[in-house]
């Protein structure tokens, strides 16, 4: 077990190079949304076949930008359809030069991973969890910029 | 809105003593509880008696649930044009109406979202499309949004199955067509069907609300 975890570890490391994508599933991300370390965490849910999602994604730009510095930390987690991957998130990327680290969930287990997530997510995106250590919440909803850095403020405090 | 699954795991992991985490789970369940009721305060519940509605069909004319006189209950489901999940669960909505509608359980499909921040779900496109995919069901607009936030729909496709009683049409089912929305031939477990199944048999509905990924309705 522990040596296939080994190689599973390497293999990500391996894929993590250059335009490739780090692709997951529910249990490859989980460890990624519930972080223990100091930092405030900021997690997007966005695809890009989701208008209002690609329309927030500069204002999570803009918090990675503002404030990495002060311990925040970004995660895009993309829920594009694995078919579309080369087709139209791999361009995507490329044309945006997002400098937040996206991964890609892919998984259709859904009906498991949602209320995981968090209880009280019907599965529209665009969706969004802020937390750190001790503290968590969770948004079904868009963002403007000055709505999100709110809501980051709160977590610094 | 405080209190997730993982605050509630970690409030667990630290409290010492017995009584702390009783009182802890109490506080949860008391945050939840009070969460629920508000986020449920705009939408269906299971048990809930589903409004009527009268909204404009493809072809013009105006649809009610009351037009059916001789059927056991519907279909209800929100879906539109212009999101991909919808899209990807269209040939499987046409496959429900032509299994079921003859059962007593037609489909009846509406579209949600406001048509100037998605003019590609305007009428014109809704007819398109339903002729493309030849659509057995009415398709029919939410003009006004005033019945979507009624069923408390977030999403598309978001589906409601309601069974119609002589106190009106009870809602039995709320959430997916299916378990797959990649791949309808590795799909394991038919949620919608099921339900249906069960209601026709005079059964319990094994799994009454489950979740999927869907685009949010789009609102002004």
């Amino acid at each position: 077990m522990k040596r296939i975890l080994l190689v599973l570890i390497l293999l990500c490391f391996a894929c993590n190079t250059n335009d490739e994508l780090k692709v997951y599933n529910y249990d490859g991300i989980a460890p990624l949304i519930n972080k223990t370390d100091d930092k405030v965490h900021v997690v997007n849910f966005w695809a890009t076949w989701c208008a209002p999602c690609v329309k927030e994604l500069p204002y999570f730009e803009k918090i990675n930008k503002v404030y990495k510095a002060k311990g925040v930390e970004l995660l895009l987690v993309s829920l594009d359809f694995p078919r579309e991957y080369e087709t139209k998130l791999k361009p995507f990327l490329k044309e945006k030069q997002l400098k937040s680290e996206v991964v890609c969930l892919n998984d259709v287990g859904q009906n498991r991973w949602i209320p995981a997530i968090d209880t009280t997510w019907s599965g529209a995106i665009p969706a969004t969890i802020i937390y750190k250590v001790g503290k968590r919440k969770f948004y079904e909803k868009s963002f403007t910029y000055e709505e999100l850095e709110k809501e980051v403020q709160q977590f610094l405090k | 809105m405080n209190f997730s699954n993982q605050e509630y795991k970690n409030a667990n992991k630290f409290s010492v003593s017995k009584t702390l985490r009783i009182f802890t789970v109490l506080i949860c369940l008391v945050c939840l509880t009070a969460f629920t009721t508000k986020t449920d305060a705009g939408g269906y519940k299971l048990g809930d008696v589903a409004t009527d509605f009268s909204l404009i069909n493809i072809d013009g004319k105006m649809v009610s649930l009351s037009d059916y006189k001789t059927v056991k209950g519907f279909v209800v489901i929100f879906t539109c044009n212009t999101c991909p999940y919808a899209v990807a669960y269209e040939d499987r909505i046409v496959d429900l109406d032509k299994k079921y509608a003859s059962k007593g359980y037609p489909v009846i499909a509406i579209m949600p979202n406001d048509t100037y921040i998605k003019p590609g779900d305007n009428m014109q496109a809704m007819q398109a499309r339903a002729k493309a995919k030849g659509f057995t069901f009415p398709y029919l607009m939410d003009d006004g949004q005033k019945i979507y936030p009624q069923y408390g729909a977030t999403k598309t496709p978001h589906v409601y199955i309601l069974e119609k009683t002589t106190k009106g049409n009870i809602v039995k089912y709320i959430g997916a067509i299916d378990d797959n929305y990649q791949d309808a031939a590795a799909v394991k477990t038919k949620y919608a069907e099921n339900a249906i199944d069960a209601l026709l048999a005079g059964k319990e509905i094994a799994q009454k609300t489950t979740r999927a990924i869907g685009c949010s309705i789009k609102v002004k």
